[in-house]
């Protein structure tokens, strides 16, 4: 048998005080943080514009694209750039570019429908700067271009003659085609973008004189934009109201499961142990000025339901012990449970860390701040468990049987706090 | 083996089979000639063949296979308002056929008209007819020669819903005529907030999309050559067999009394029109003059059209004249009198159908108008690296796992391995049953699941262990190990599905998709490491003689 820890005996309660120390700390940093530099909230909070740009090399220096930029009439100071790198290859050719919500003046009222994008569209302009001027004029550049755009050029253009051999809607079927097969060549073959229309010689189904022709309207642009995400004002804010209201649901939940499987107290406990995970959480993401995006949230209420797991395996434990022990003290009996708990506790804390290790590194940028909210709620919901979620149950249960002690119940004299059976049970609830 | 056991692994064997068929099926038995060969049944289980099976079988989110995602918001404060403006116009062609006098009318806000009569005798009778033709959904009170009407707020929350819905119902017209492959419409958000969600995959010109729905559609009013034809070609031979260029044919799908007419009828029409939706100024839905509970509709031009109506109606009266949407014939009444700046489309219009076709005509083919909300575009190479990350995430985190769990259980660790994988297999072929889709954040989900799973077999196995130290043989070990550990692994399992069922109504798209991964993930848990993982250990016990003095843990 390989063990981690022979037979731990730790007086864990004997250390509450220590815990509650540390978590105050921990938490009024994160509350002070939150208070003074606030949450690096996400597009899908805050709004804006948020584009992923892909070149074919090196992507040009922040200071570069933020002039490119700048000319397009947005605000240098405002623009967020960040460079990417893939997790497996290491390649670092992918730009972040975020821009804010415009202000509320900037918008014209009625034409909401087509303002949304144009900080899509200045950034594609700004884009183009970085491509030859003599192309830009001439040509059509194929890594920027849409499936449908292209057919259209190419029904317009109509390179193969097929609109006067076999009619026109023959050829739209046709070019419906080739433009769908080089999209696909470019997008899934390419990776987004054709370096060289050289490398555009062969593709399957595409007739090779079409592709000859391609570069005399067409041309490689240097950068492609893979992903494109613009969010409005108002979803931002419905957002922002429904992830507090729903964490703070399934809080309220949790706390119905337990105290319906086990008792009040249990429920309370823990729930205000998962409470204090996601507030350090939150915290540490205002402390390192973290990103947070709509995955950040599914992250937090994935916790809200992970963290909450180790203190029920540890409150399993704590009732089956009362029951199987009931002349010892609780302090005795908590101290017990989580050692014997406590191997398991570490394996699976460890083993789901190793998971969640795993995503933060090889999961790339949409997954960091998931798997980096989950790292810390792992580690912090583990610690609760036995910290938080353990102390507040023993000094309920200590402040109930004083509180009885001082009613004139003729009662066996207890050196510590009654375990909780199913006799004090009956007493709380013929209160 | 025994019976009992044995039956447990038919059980085991049925369901992983059934998970395997549902994520690599559908299988093939007989060949092109249609006879059943073994070679036919071998094709079943090339790679190829299994990847493409697979790849049809676990659909991908927009995050992954690529696409555009809109969130649209409808104006339903237009629809209010064209109700709103309407009722105000009715309010005054009642007050001024009854004769009774007013010095204004006036809606100062949405929902709601004011009337100043001159005389506050009147009053009551005013008040009578005007709630009579205005419906339940308004209130009627008055404030000395005040006469004011709100609309009830069930009234207002009515309207706002139909001209979401409405909005809803065209825009999918619109986007199936584009041709887009599964498209995912949808309402949006809370009831209140009339909101629609629009899922495109493949579209990577959301641009495209968005100017398909904001087409106006076209209303026109032509003068009808003849009709109605019960075909096409009927309406063909009726002008001498070739349209003239100056005429065209149109179908017609109005409502008519008659119901043995067939559903859809021809017109041919002046290819001119004589007005179209630019020279209207206002349509509304009013009861019928004919009486009944019938509508009809009423509309008023802008000047410029007017002029063109009243000389085009004056020189026709008697003929009938077509109202034209998006070329499809809506009505053709007969022209009564010549009109110069108002007129009724009539027919047998019920309240609904009446408001709906006047909305139409008020603002082109959307009841009111839409706002973008939310735009997201995922172009497939993205898609393509994120499918590639998250699996190397996802295969990395199982493999230390699985590392570790050979490492520290040693034989028991297979046991735990091999319910990961039946659990994977299953989460899967769970999400196939459901037709969920599979997300980024769901692989993220897949690779949670991973580390959940084993929490179950970790608490089993740490309990089996304690009894083993407390000295009791392996077989009463794992039986009370297995027993203990139930009720926490239910109750842990169970938080965790309840936390997920609030990720699911929290969330969209990706994120809902992780808590439907998620959620299979953990149910798949309770089976593998409760079931399965139990019936492998009756099994290692039963061939060690079911008394063995060690249990490799």
């Amino acid at each position: 048998m390989r063990e981690l820890i022979k037979n731990p005996n730790i007086d864990w309660m004997g250390l509450k005080r220590g815990f509650i120390f540390v978590s105050l700390v921990l938490l009024v940093l994160g509350g002070v943080s939150a208070l003074v530099r606030g949450f690096n909230l996400g597009i899908d909070f805050a709004g804006g514009t948020l584009v992923n740009v892909k070149f074919k090399d090196t992507p040009p220096s922040e200071d570069r694209l933020r002039q490119a930029l700048g000319r397009q009439g947005i605000d240098p100071s405002k623009i967020i750039i960040q460079p990417i790198s893939d997790p497996i290859t290491g390649v670092k050719n992918e730009v972040l570019i975020r821009l804010p919500q415009r202000e509320p003046g900037q918008k014209a009222g009625s034409s909401g429908e087509s303002e949304l994008d144009v900080e899509k569209r200045a950034i594609l302009e700004a884009l183009s700067t970085f491509n030859p001027p003599s192309e830009v004029a001439t040509k059509v550049d194929l890594n920027m271009i849409s499936r449908d755009r292209l057919r259209d050029i190419l029904l317009a253009e109509d390179p193969l003659r097929l609109v006067s051999s076999s009619g026109r809607a023959a050829a739209e079927l046709e070019y419906t085609r080739y433009a769908e097969a080089i999209i696909q060549f470019r997008d899934r073959d390419q990776g987004g973008l054709v370096r060289d229309l050289a490398d555009l010689r062969a593709i399957p189904g595409v007739p090779t004189p079409l592709l000859q022709w391609l570069p005399q309207r067409f041309f490689a642009g240097a950068a492609a934009m893979i992903s494109a995400e613009i969010v409005g004002p108002q979803i931002g804010q419905e957002l922002r109201q429904r992830a507090i209201s729903v964490t703070l649901a399934s809080l309220v939940g949790m706390l119905i499961y337990i105290a319906f499987r086990f008792e009040w107290v249990y429920g309370v406990a823990a729930v205000v142990a998962v409470f204090h995970d996601v507030l350090i959480t939150l915290g540490i993401f205002s402390l390192v000025q973290k990103e947070i995006s709509l995955n950040v949230v599914a992250a937090l209420l994935t916790l809200v339901g992970y963290s909450v797991n180790d203190t029920i395996v540890i409150f399993d434990r704590i009732r089956e012990n009362v029951r199987l022990r009931r002349r010892e003290g609780l302090v005795k009996i908590i101290n017990d449970s989580i050692n014997q708990t406590l191997s398991r506790t570490i394996l699976t804390s460890g083993l789901t860390l190793l998971a969640v290790l795993s995503l933060y590194l090889f999961g790339g940028e949409v997954l960091s701040g998931f798997s980096l909210a989950l790292l810390v709620g792992i580690i912090v919901g583990t610690y609760s468990s036995f910290a938080i979620a353990s102390p507040i149950m023993l000094w309920w249960q200590m402040w109930q049987s004083q509180r009885q002690a001082r009613r004139p119940v003729v009662r066996p004299k207890a050196a510590e706090a009654t375990p909780p059976g199913r006799k004090e049970r009956r007493v709380t609830a013929s209160r | 083996m025994s019976r009992k056991l044995r039956n447990r692994f038919l059980l085991i064997g049925g369901v992983t089979v059934i998970a395997l068929y549902l994520l690599f099926g559908p299988f093939q038995l007989r060949d092109a000639s249609g006879r059943i060969t073994a070679q036919a049944i071998a094709a079943n289980f090339a790679l190829s063949r299994l990847e493409k099976n697979l790849a049809e079988n676990i659909k991908l989110g927009l995050d992954l296979r690529g696409g555009s995602h809109l969130i649209l918001q409808v104006q339903t404060d237009d629809a209010v308002r064209s109700i709103t403006v309407g009722n105000m116009e009715k309010a005054r062609s009642i007050l001024q056929q009854a004769g009774i006098k007013f010095t204004n009318i006036a809606s100062p806000e949405l929902g709601r008209i004011e009337v100043d009569l001159e005389e506050s005798a009147q009053i009551e009778d005013a008040k009578a007819r005007i709630t009579l033709d205005f419906g339940p959904g308004w209130t009627a009170r008055n404030e000395g020669k005040r006469l004011i009407f709100e609309m009830r707020d069930e009234e207002q929350r009515d309207i706002r819903e139909r001209a979401t819905e409405q909005a809803m119902r065209i825009i999918e017209q619109r986007i199936n005529a584009f041709g887009v492959a599964e498209p995912t419409i949808a309402r949006h958000g809370p009831a209140t907030g009339y909101q629609i969600l629009l899922q495109l995959p493949g579209v990577d010109d959301p641009e495209r999309v968005k100017n398909l729905i904001r087409a106006e559609s076209r209303l026109e009013l032509k003068l009808v050559h003849s009709g109605p034809h019960p075909s096409e070609e009927a309406a063909r031979q009726a002008v001498g067999g070739t349209v003239p260029p100056d005429k065209e044919i149109l179908p017609a799908r109005e409502r008519r009394r008659d119901p043995n007419a067939p559903p859809v009828q021809y017109y041919v029409v002046e290819k001119t029109p004589v007005i179209t939706g630019d020279d209207l100024r206002n349509a509304q839905a009013v009861l019928s003059q004919a009486g009944g509970s019938l509508y009809e509709i009423l509309f008023s031009l802008r000047p410029s059209g007017a002029e063109r109506f009243y000389t085009a109606t004056s020189a026709n009266i008697g003929k009938n004249l077509a109202i034209i949407l998006n070329d499809e014939i809506k009505s053709a009444p007969v022209i009564r009198d010549a009109i110069r700046d108002e007129g009724r489309i009539e027919g047998d219009f019920t309240k609904e159908e009446a408001e709906d076709l006047a909305l139409t005509l008020r603002s082109g083919a959307l009841p009111a108008r839409v706002s973008y909300l939310e735009e997201r575009t995922v172009g497939p190479s993205l898609g393509a690296d994120s499918i590639r990350q998250g699996l190397a995430a996802s295969i990395a985190g199982l493999a230390a796992i699985v590392i570790f769990m050979l490492f520290y259980y040693r034989l028991s660790g297979v046991n735990a391995v091999v319910g990961l994988i039946l659990n994977l297999i299953l989460l899967l072929a769970a999400m196939r049953i459901v037709g969920a889709v599979l997300t980024l954040p769901g692989i993220a989900g897949v690779a949670l699941t991973i580390g959940m799973a084993v929490d179950a077999n970790v608490l089993i196995f740490e309990r089996i262990r304690e009894e083993l130290r407390n000295g009791k043989v392996p077989a009463s070990a794992v039986a009370l190990g297995f027993e203990r550990a139930f009720t926490t692994i239910f109750d842990t399992n169970l938080t965790t599905i309840i936390a997920a069922l609030f990720l699911f109504v929290f969330g969209t798209g990706p994120i809902r998709g992780f808590a439907v991964t998620l959620t299979a993930g953990l149910i798949a848990n309770l089976f593998t490491a409760i079931f399965v993982s139990r019936a492998l250990f009756a099994w290692v016990l039963e061939r060690q003689g079911g008394r063995p003095a060690e249990l490799s843990i």
